[in-house]
């Protein structure tokens, strides 16, 4: 779950992390009057993407009434893919240079990294690659966190061959970020975020740092951890929601782990990495998947159904490979799910059940009584369905 | 004869009372599985499926000598459950939950960690060693056989899958071994890796990976530096798109790191076959194992 700027803004600013001061405008009359109070602004696209500035979702306004053109431009446009529900009008900052300071989830480390850079700004991508030696790296201990001395070590490698703004020597830089860095990560730390990023964290011309810009990204599988958030998100009708392709907005809304892929064969299977494998399967016989599917584990003969149902709202699909191998999740289970659901659903094209495991047995009874034949393997399978699929489709797709 | 659990395993259940630790505590008990204590608390003193149930996990190791435990709490206690159980003594837990938050799961990691507990999982479908009639998790016990393929993997189903094949062309197992799909998680590739290498029962090693991460990589260093066993990789997710997230949390690719090229270079330049398909991962350890029968002195 991403949240947009001014979200996770009002999140850094109650944790005791400076921000701009600024207001949320959802139409070009609502910008016009938070510049009348907050003077020269920044009027920013809120959408939940990088590379706002580039397309031309951020611009600067120095009268109110440029203010008002600026968001009437910016919320007709869509940015990157996303359409532009508000705009944050901020005050704009007297900047003497931008930092970098994100926190993510380091997996080869098996924790949280720190990392911080004097070359913040939008080229932070083209340093990580061209220049990873300058960002600065800090693993905290988890249950710690970042400590100070940690955190001045962190700023005074990061300042190492670097000018430092605004005229500040590098320890001073180094104690202004200790209480700074110490906040971002309780953050991150108390919303489970997997990304929690300040980019630029601005040096402004008096040594102030303030966060000109946040991303918060919330583990999804923390999200029953914190229900205000997710309302937040969704009450905006934007989060993660904006730009979304149609069919997986709906299997989101469904409960369903579904991912369009935009070939033609549609594919069910229990288990992330046997429907990785499937995918990689029905491609290697000729095939182009659909949609990635994964029914998860201990799924029931309802979570079938709805599968079934989802993969079938996909008008290019031409066929339907279903592959289950039975461990948490068991055979007849299934079996009933994929008949009721080619009822229910109203299935024409062709589908292909392979299907071994827990109670396989009953499971393949009831699919033959129904008239669906189960396949031993999932190369016969793959085979079957490809050319089932191009016989049905008359050669198309 | 086998890695991390054998007919020596006493293995306490947590969250045995719940449907799913219901269920699959009777396929591990009738897989021959010596459960003796669960835990759920609030229902200490009860027994269930014939197996004593504490509300701690101290007292079932102190009443039990339970040295292993498995998690089926759901996401919200599994951390927990996983550091009272490495709190109570047990020196290996095996997580099955899905879901778990990964800032909970690097505390537990971190928590076993410094009491040198080994963590298999989260997020997986955990291990069994067929000679020993170990069963902790889910993997179905009639598709295992006793063998010398040491099996590690990143995906339950995928690792089923692999099992089924490899013993229908009558290549058992010593111990099959699911590390789970998530981001973080307890044991690496390169830690079981390391496990079977020293290990007498195992004579080859099938390593099933699949795309994000660089766990995969990090195993491909290690059997470079001269692993003593043959290795057959397989890499799953191959016409996975860029930035998605499939299921697993794990199994995502993001920028250059975690793709499918850059593990299957990898593991090719260690001198690892890596196999395209299950049919081909069968074919290699037919080749490097012509008469497969249970490993002497297994």
């Amino acid at each position: 779950m991403k949240l947009l700027e001014y979200q996770a803004k009002a999140e850094l600013s109650r944790a005791g992390i400076p921000v701009p001061e600024g207001r949320l405008a959802r139409t070009a009359d609502e910008a016009r009057q938070a510049a009348a109070h907050l003077g020269p602004v920044a009027v920013k696209a809120q959408v939940p993407i990088g590379g706002r500035g580039k397309a031309g979702g951020i611009r600067l306004a120095s009268t109110p009434e440029e203010a008002e053109a600026a968001a009437r431009a910016i919320l007709a446009m869509e940015v990157r893919g996303f359409p532009v529900p508000a705009v944050w009008c901020e005050a704009r900052l007297d900047i003497a240079g931008e930092l970098y300071c994100g926190i993510t989830v380091d997996r080869d480390r098996r924790g949280l990294a720190v990392m911080l850079s004097l070359a913040g700004g939008v080229e932070i991508e083209e340093v990580a690659a061209r220049t990873p030696e300058r960002i600065a790296r800090l693993w905290p201990d988890p249950f710690a966190g970042p400590l100070p001395f940690e955190i001045r070590r962190l700023a005074l490698d990061a300042c190492r061959e670097e000018t430092v703004p605004a005229g500040l020597r590098p320890i001073q830089l180094a104690q202004r970020l200790v209480p700074l860095i110490q906040r971002l990560h309780a953050v991150a730390t108390e919303l489970d975020a997997t990304l929690c990023e300040v980019n630029p964290l601005v040096v402004t011309a008096d040594g102030t740092l303030v966060a000109g810009d946040a991303k918060l990204e919330v583990d999804p599988s923390a999200e029953f951890r914190h229900p205000e958030l997710v309302q937040l998100v969704a009450a905006d009708g934007t989060g993660s929601v904006g730009g979304e392709d149609p069919l997986e907005a709906t299997a989101r809304e469904r409960g369903l782990t579904y991912v369009h892929l935009g070939g033609t064969i549609g594919v069910i299977g229990n288990g992330a990495g046997l429907v990785m494998n499937t995918l990689d399967v029905v491609k290697q016989h000729g095939g182009e998947p659909a949609n990635f599917l994964d029914i998860g584990g201990g799924a029931r003969a309802e979570v079938v159904t709805r599968a079934l149902e989802m993969v079938a709202l996909d008008p290019a699909v031409r066929g339907i490979f279903v592959n289950i191998f039975g461990g948490i999740t068991r055979g007849d289970e299934v079996a009933r799910g994929v008949i009721a659901a080619r009822k229910a659903a109203g299935i024409r094209v062709p589908l292909v059940v392979r299907m071994t495991g827990t109670r396989e047995a009953e499971g393949r009874a009831l699919l033959e009584a129904a008239g669906i034949v189960p396949t031993e393997t999932a190369a016969e399978a793959a085979r079957t369905i490809v050319a089932l699929a191009q016989g049905g489709a008359g050669g198309g797709g | 004869m086998s890695i991390l659990v054998s007919r020596d395993t006493r293995l306490l259940v947590q969250g045995m009372t719940g449907a799913e630790g219901t269920f699959h505590t009777e396929q591990m008990l009738a897989y021959g599985t010596r459960v003796v204590a669960g835990v759920s608390p609030g229902k200490g003193g009860q027994q269930h499926l014939g197996v004593p149930v504490f509300d701690t996990c101290s007292a079932a190791v102190r009443e039990t000598g339970a040295d292993t435990a498995c998690v089926f709490v759901p996401p919200a206690g599994a951390a927990d459950a996983i550091m009272e159980a490495a709190d109570a003594g047990v020196s290996l837990v095996v997580a099955i939950t899905e879901g778990i938050p990964v800032a909970d799961t690097i505390r537990a990691r971190a928590f076993l960690e410094r009491r040198g507990v080994r963590l298999v999982g989260p997020n997986c479908p955990g291990l069994i060693s067929p000679e020993g009639r170990a069963k902790v998790g889910i993997i179905p016990g009639h598709i295992s056989q006793p063998g010398p393929v040491g099996i590690v993997s990143r995906s339950g189903t995928l690792t089923y899958e692999i099992m089924q094949a490899l013993g229908r062309a009558g290549h058992g197992q010593s111990t099959a071994c699911g590390i789970g799909g998530d981001p973080v998680p307890g044991l690496s590739f390169a830690d079981v890796l390391t496990l079977f290498a020293a290990d007498d029962a195992t004579r080859l090693v099938v390593l099933a990976g699949e795309i994000g991460g660089s766990d995969e990589e990090h195993a491909a260093a290690l059997i470079g530096r001269g692993y003593p066993k043959p290795v057959v990789a397989f890499i799953s997710g191959r016409s996975a798109p860029a930035g998605k997230r499939m299921g697993h949390a794990g199994a995502i690719i993001s920028g250059t790191t975690g793709t499918p090229q850059s593990k299957v270079a990898a593991l090719n330049a260690a001198g690892a076959f890596v196999a395209e398909t299950v049919e081909e991962i069968v074919a290699a350890v037919q080749e490097r194992l012509p008469a497969s029968a249970p490993a002497a002195g297994g």
